[in-house]
């Protein structure tokens, strides 16, 4: 992918970080493979990918853990290639926060300050201390030592000490996932004000792609060391450019099949049970080939569910199901229903019906036979890769 | 607590009663008693004929004075010994557990124990040949070095003294810096830190509680060391413990051998509660007491 392709929706700005064909291996496996992209200035960016797809090791070649094999790593318009990461102006919260266990809350904040060279006095230290404890709000708490502190209170304090010497980039690596659910949401938000606050470009790696969505201004998807789509959530959410991509953004039903034609905007597809269905390419996705395997994607929350003889004109797929489970989740419900030809498809309803799905979520049970059905333009037609 | 839970706790109490019972008995029979016996012979007096005769007199505490030569050497060769140990010991440890690869570091680690394998006894007489007249000296006298003496000398028993207990420092220390967090250097590192200042202020604290383990292992050993000086300083550099043998089986006054030995155990105990007061001091909850 070109760098940059998410320029279209951001205004001029230079870049804080740059990734020119970055190649990086570990024995013989490619952790990061020809690599590309540009981060905007005071952006929030995260990438995303299941373990083992090169996400940390983008980091660690950020924070200069790691030196890339060939291509280059820019920080702030600078190639930092070869230079030890004690030079670079980043820094990180680690993923179990790597707190120093022999130093006090106020000590391992400090201790970017007291690296610098000539030494700041230490008066201007404790002032800064306080300030950075300040942020990210645990005053006072400066001489507990670290291991007295709840999960959620060593991530704030790992946060003030990576960014007490304000770095350009602020590296985040899986900085959430220790932390219980709701304390997750909580860190979201904060995270997010944070980073507006201080203005510093953030890079977050996560496998949580609800994290990812909630915070980022762009993503960069991964899998096998590649970044398989970059953008902004909207884009990965409402236009993947394949199969992958539809699967780790949000949830979707896919109907795998072979491409039984195709004209300028959209395809047919045949499921290996006969049934042909129809869908538009994702703008982001680009064309099919006739022959080829491709895959229909659609959203649980298009999907709706009617009585049988009450199905509404203009629906371009209905076929008849029957509801095998229920999952109440407050507001809107989550069905699991069997589809005649299509197998097990999740659909999710309003509790109180709303247009274009039918049944409203809280007037169905286990056992009912109903159509379900959507229309075609709101499903996608996707590459399987 | 309902009574079935009393009974639970009574009869969990027999089985760890049982079950300590025996290290109780030899701590008691071999530790305790024999202490008492000591205290007990040092506060007597000297049969005409050697051995002890009852009595109450704390001359043989005054008398101390008189061995003032072995408790100078130990006091002044067993920190001595135990401080080259750790400046020898620590960069090994160091390449052990960073440097050395996964892969070769069991077998390093068996490397530093294989002089275990052979009799203590008969090492130390290695080492009085090779650093005796017809060892070192013979050679530098080939290459034109005359008149240089090694045995009988301190420096021959702290050669003796760190070739032995060198793995001793080795371990405490190699397991400390084991299982260091990298990400701790990774985090100093990320911060700004020069890898000279995250070795000093990182691996150096979080690696102190095995430096003070191994010290006190060396030292405390040390201080009861018999066999190097008497092999390596020939009855010229001796140490408390040869100054008792030599109290106990050669002048039989063993009230004022057991008055030394008295002194040697307060000593000890001195050095053990310096030992706990720094390992709290270094704070960490990890702490690995011997």
């Amino acid at each position: 992918m070109a760098p940059g392709q998410s320029q279209s929706s951001s205004e001029t700005g230079g870049f804080d970080v740059e990734f020119r064909s970055v190649v990086k291996h570990f024995a013989d496996v490619r952790a990061v493979d020809d690599v590309s992209f540009a981060l905007k200035r005071g952006s929030f960016h995260s990438f995303l990918g299941p373990s083992g797809c090169g996400k940390t090791t983008s980091l660690r070649l950020i924070a200069g853990f790691e030196q890339p094999d060939s291509g280059s790593v820019e920080i702030a318009g600078q190639s930092v290639v070869g230079v030890p990461a004690y030079r670079r102006p980043v820094n990180m919260v680690f993923q179990h926060y790597a707190l120093f266990p022999h130093m006090d809350v106020a000590a391992n904040v400090g201790y970017g300050l007291r690296q610098r060279r000539p030494r700041a006095d230490a008066a201007e230290i404790d002032k800064r201390v306080a300030e950075a404890l300040e942020l990210v709000r645990l005053p006072h708490l400066g001489k507990r030592r670290t291991w007295e502190l709840s999960g959620g209170q060593q991530q704030r304090v790992a946060l003030a000490r990576a960014l007490i010497n304000r770095p350009t980039v602020l590296l985040l690596d899986e900085p959430l996932a220790a932390l219980d659910r709701k304390l997750r949401r909580e860190m979201q938000i904060e995270l997010q004000n944070l980073q507006r606050e201080v203005g510093i470009t953030f890079v977050l790696v996560t496998h949580d792609q609800e994290e990812a969505l909630s915070m980022s201004d762009t993503i960069g998807i991964m899998k096998d060391g590649r970044i398989v789509q970059f953008g902004t959530p909207e884009e990965l959410y409402d236009a993947p450019v394949n199969r992958y991509v539809a699967d780790f953004v949000g949830e979707s039903n896919f109907f795998s099949g072979s491409v039984a034609s195709c004209d300028e905007v959209s395809a047919a597809i045949t499921t290996p049970s006969g049934l042909t269905l129809q869908a538009p390419f994702s703008r982001l996705g680009g064309k099919l080939q006739p022959g080829s395997k491709a895959a229909i994607a659609v959203r649980p929350e298009v999907i709706g569910l009617w009585q049988p003889g009450a199905v509404p004109a203009g629906l371009d797929i209905s076929r008849p199901a029957r509801l095998l489970n229920r999952i109440y989740l407050g507001d809107h419900s989550e069905f699991q229903v069997e589809a005649d030809g299509l197998g097990a498809v999740l659909v999710r309803l309003p509790k109180h019906s709303t247009e274009g799905q039918g049944i409203n979520g809280g007037a169905l049970e286990p056992g009912d036979q109903v159509i379900m059905g959507w229309k075609r333009d709101r499903a996608l037609a996707l590459s399987e890769a | 607590m309902t009574t079935a839970a009393l009974k639970e706790k009574r009869r969990q109490g027999r089985w760890n009663a049982l079950l300590l019972a025996p290290s109780g008995l030899w701590y008691l029979m071999l530790l305790i008693l024999p202490l008492i016996v000591i205290l007990v012979y040092s506060v007597g007096e000297r049969a005409p004929t050697g051995g002890y005769q009852a009595g109450f007199t704390f001359d043989n505490y005054l008398n101390i004075g008189a061995r003032w030569t072995a408790f100078k050497n130990t006091l002044l060769l067993a920190p001595t010994g135990t401080l080259i140990c750790l400046l020898a010991g620590y960069p090994l440890a160091y390449f052990l557990a960073v440097k050395a690869n996964p892969r070769t570091r069991l077998f390093l680690l068996i490397l530093v124990v294989v002089p275990f394998w052979t009799s203590f006894l008969i090492r130390t007489y290695a080492w009085m040949f090779i650093l005796g007249g017809r060892g070192l000296p013979h050679l530098l006298e080939l290459i034109g070095i005359e008149g240089v003496r090694f045995i009988n000398t301190p420096f021959a028993v702290l050669v003796g003294i760190v070739y032995a207990y060198l793995p001793l420092m080795v371990f405490p220390i190699f397991v400390s810096l084991e299982k260091l967090d990298k990400r701790l250097l990774e985090a100093s590192d990320d911060l700004g830190a020069s890898p000279f200042a995250t070795f000093r202020q990182i691996t150096l604290p979080l690696s102190a509680p095995g430096m003070i383990t191994g010290c006190m292992l060396v030292f405390i050993l040390l201080m009861g060391e018999y066999l190097i000086p008497q092999m390596l300083g020939g009855g010229k550099v001796f140490f408390i413990g040869n100054a008792l043998v030599d109290l106990f089986l050669q002048s039989l006054n063993w009230p004022f051998g057991s008055a030394c030995a008295m002194a040697l155990v307060f000593i000890m105990m001195v050095t053990v509660g310096l030992y706990l007061k720094a390992t709290r001091a270094t704070g960490g909850r990890d702490v690995s007491l011997m």
